[in-house]
C-alpha cells in the first residue's frame, strides 16, 4: 500500500471521531494522496492554494482556536520555505501543528534539484520544540497517526509518498520518543531513518558473511532523539555508521553526533555529501548519492576498521 | 463603559510613556498611533471579560504589527486585565511583557505576534476557526502600513476574501513611515484602499485614525458588515507618535528611540493637557 494512501485514511479516521482534526494544503492534495477527503469533510479540509506561508500561519491559529491542523506539501515548501512561519507562527507560540512533508530526498525523483529537499531536517532541527519524525514503512506510519495526533505539540514528519518495504512486524508498537532495534549486533551500531533502513538489513546479511554482525536500529524521530538507546548501542558496539536519505550535514549524522560528542568512536555516514539534487529515478539518485547497500557495506567495514 | 473615551486614550498613552521611559527605549512611535483603536476596541467594541481572559466565543485581537506591545499592555492594564504597576516591567529580564506580543505569557494577548505578516495569517485562521465553531466571534487583526509590504499579508487577504471570513474586521495603522523612513519612499504600498477592495474586502477610510469619535463611528460601520460574506478592511490613517510634539517631530526616528523618564515625565504633561 502506498505511505500517502495509508497517511489519508488515518487522517479519515481521525477527522471521523474528531472535528478539531482538519487539514490544509497548498494545492498539493493529490500529491499528499488527501484529494479524495474533500467531499466527505468539507468542513476540515481546506486548500490554502500556493501559499505555504499562509497555510502555516492560518493552522497556528486554527491551533489557538483549540484545532489540531496538519499541513502538508513537498518537502522544500513544508521547511525551508516556512521556517519562520514554522518556528515563529508554530513553534514559538506553542501551537499544536502537525507539519507534512512529503518526497523526500531522493524520493523527489523528476521534480530535481528545485523540489529535492536535502536539507530540510536540518532546517528545521534548531527550532525549539519542533519534533522530527520519519516513518520507515505502513506499519510504522499507521501506528504512528494517532501517537502524533494525540501529541501536544508542532511535529514535523517527513513522508515518502509511495510504497516502500514492509520492516515492521504487524504487532509493531509505537513509542514517538524511542528508537526501534530492528537487529541486534555486537561489532556495529547502523542508526537509520525513513527509506534505507530495508537497505541496512539487507547490508546486514553482506556484512555477517563477511563476519562483522551488526546492529541496525530505526531513528525514527531524529528530534528529540533517544539518547538512551544510541548511547547504550554506541558503547557495546564500539562503532558507529548513520544512514540517511539526507545531507550528512544537518540530519541524522549530525543528530548522532551530538548526542555521541566526546564519546570516542568512530563514527561514518552515508548521506547526500552537501550537495543539491537533480533531476533522476531512485535507482540513478542512489548511485550517485552513494545511498546504495554496496556503499552501506563499504562504510560499515570503514566504521569497524576504525575501532 | 461609563469613562469617556478620551481619558482613557490619555491613561493609555501616559502609561505607554510611563513604561517605555522606565525602560530607557522603546516603539513609541506605533504604540502611540494606536492608542484611539485600542481604546475604542477594548473599552467599547469587544465581546471580553478581563475576569476571564479565556472566556470561550470572546472576540479576539491579533496585533499582528507585534512591536506595539507595549500600547496593548497598557490598554489592557487600563481595562483590568493585570496590576497596572505590571507595566513597569516591561522587557526587564524574566518579565510577562516583552516587546512584541506573547500570547503565552500576557494575559489578554490573544497571540503571538512580532515577525511581521505571520500574525494577520493567525488572524484569518482565528476567524476561520471561529466560523467552524458557530461561536459568533468577532476576530479583529491590526496590521501596519510597513508591515503590508510583506506578501505574506496578501496571502492571507486572498484567503480571507477567498473563503468569505467576514467575522474578520482587520486595521491598517496607516501613519506613513516606516523604520527607514516614508513608506512611500522605502516602498510604496498606495493605493492601499484599492488594493484592499480589489482583494475582496470591504473598505473603510478613515481620514484620521486617531480621532476617537471617527474609529469608533467606523467600527461600528465595519460592524454593519459582520456576516455579510465579506472581511473589511479600516484603513486608519494615523500619526506616527501621535499625542507628544517631540516624538511626533522626530519622524521616522521615533519607530524606536531612547526615551528617559524625565522626558516621559514632560511628555506625559504634554498629553494630560498641563503644559
Amino acid at each position: 500500500m502506498e505511505m500517502r494512501a495509508v497517511y489519508a485514511e488515518c487522517l479519515a479516521q481521525m477527522m471521523e471521531r474528531d472535528k478539531h482534526v482538519v487539514v490544509l494544503d497548498a494545492d498539493l492534495s493529490k500529491a499528499s494522496g488527501t484529494r479524495k477527503l474533500y467531499e466527505r469533510f468539507p468542513n476540515q479540509m481546506f486548500d490554502c492554494g500556493v501559499a505555504e506561508q499562509n497555510m502555516a500561519s492560518i493552522a497556528a491559529g486554527l491551533s489557538s482556536y483549540g484545532f489540531k491542523p496538519w499541513i502538508e506539501s513537498f518537502t522544500p515548501f513544508a521547511t525551508r520555505r516556512i521556517c519562520d512561519q514554522i518556528a515563529i507562527s508554530i513553534s514559538y507560540a506553542k501551537q499544536n501543528v502537525k507539519i507534512v512533508g512529503t518526497d523526500p530526498g531522493i524520493s523527489a525523483e523528476l521534480n530535481g534539484g528545485t523540489h529535492m529537499s536535502m536539507e530540510d531536517i536540518g532546517v528545521v532541527r534548531s527550532i525549539p520544540g519542533l519534533v522530527i519524525f520519519e516513518p520507515v514503512d505502513e506499519r510504522q506510519l499507521r501506528a504512528a497517526m494517532p501517537v502524533l495526533n494525540a501529541y501536544e505539540g508542532p511535529v514535523y514528519m517527513r513522508l515518502f509518498r509511495k510504497v516502500q518495504p514492509v520492516v515492521f512486524p504487524e504487532n509493531y508498537t509505537f513509542d514517538l520518543f524511542k528508537a526501534d532495534l530492528l537487529r541486534e549486533g555486537k561489532d556495529l551500531s547502523i542508526f537509520v531513518s525513513g527509506m534505507l533502513t530495508k537497505d541496512c538489513l539487507d547490508a546486514a546479511e553482506l556484512l555477517k558473511a563477511e563476519g562483522i554482525d551488526a546492529e541496525i536500529i530505526n531513528v525514527h524521530t531524529i528530534k528529540p532523539v533517544d539518547r538512551e538507546t544510541v548511547l547504550a548501542s554506541a558503547r557495546k558496539t564500539g562503532a558507529v555508521l548513520t544512514v540517511e536519505n539526507h545531507n550528512v550535514i544537518g540530519g541524522l549524522h549530525s543528530a548522532i553526533l551530538e548526542t555521541l560528542a566526546q564519546k570516542k568512536l568512530p563514527v561514518c555516514a552515508v548521506g547526500v555529501p552537501d550537495r543539491f539534487g537533480e533531476v533522476g529515478k531512485i535507482p540513478y539518485l542512489r548511485e550517485v548519492m552513494g545511498l546504495t547497500v554496496e556503499n552501506i557495506v563499504a562504510q560499515a567495514k570503514k566504521a569497524v576498521s576504525l575501532k | 463603559m461609563d469613562r469617556d473615551l478620551r481619558e482613557i486614550c490619555k491613561d493609555i498613552r501616559c502609561d505607554v510613556m510611563t513604561c517605555i521611559g522606565h525602560l530607557g527605549v522603546g516603539h513609541i512611535g506605533g504604540c502611540l498611533s494606536l492608542v484611539e483603536l485600542l481604546a475604542v476596541l477594548y473599552f467599547k467594541e469587544m465581546h471580553i471579560d478581563p475576569a476571564e481572559p479565556k472566556m470561550p466565543g470572546r472576540d479576539r485581537l491579533v496585533c499582528s504589527k507585534g512591536h506595539a506591545g507595549p500600547a496593548v499592555y497598557a490598554t489592557l492594564a487600563n481595562r483590568g486585565y493585570f496590576d497596572k504597576a505590571e507595566l513597569l516591567t516591561l522587557n526587564q529580564s524574566g518579565t510577562h511583557l516583552p516587546s512584541h506580543c506573547d500570547m503565552n505569557l500576557t494575559t489578554g494577548i490573544d497571540m503571538t505576534t512580532g515577525s511581521l505578516g505571520q500574525g494577520f495569517s493567525c488572524a484569518v485562521g482565528v476567524a476561520l476557526g471561529s466560523k467552524l465553531e458557530g461561536d459568533g466571534a468577532t476576530i479583529y487583526a491590526i496590521v501596519g502600513d510597513g508591515e503590508s509590504q510583506e506578501g505574506q499579508i496578501w496571502e492571507a487577504a486572498m484567503f480571507a476574501a477567498a473563503k468569505k471570513l467576514d467575522n474578520l474586521i482587520a486595521f491598517t495603522d496607516y501613519n506613513k513611515l516606516q523604520i527607514d523612513g516614508p513608506v512611500s519612499e522605502v516602498n510604496d504600498i498606495a493605493p492601499l484602499a484599492e488594493k484592499w477592495s480589489a482583494f475582496g474586502w470591504n473598505v473603510i477610510d478613515v481620514e484620521d485614525g486617531n480621532d476617537v469619535d471617527l474609529v469608533e463611528a467606523a467600527v461600528e460601520h465595519a460592524k454593519l458588515g459582520l456576516g455579510g460574506g465579506k472581511p473589511t478592511m479600516v484603513i486608519l490613517n494615523t500619526k506616527k507618535g501621535c499625542g507628544v510634539k517631540w516624538i511626533e517631530d522626530l519622524g521616522a526616528g521615533n519607530h524606536n528611540t531612547n526615551i528617559s523618564e524625565e522626558q516621559a515625565a514632560a511628555a506625559i504633561a504634554e498629553i494630560r493637557g498641563e503644559v
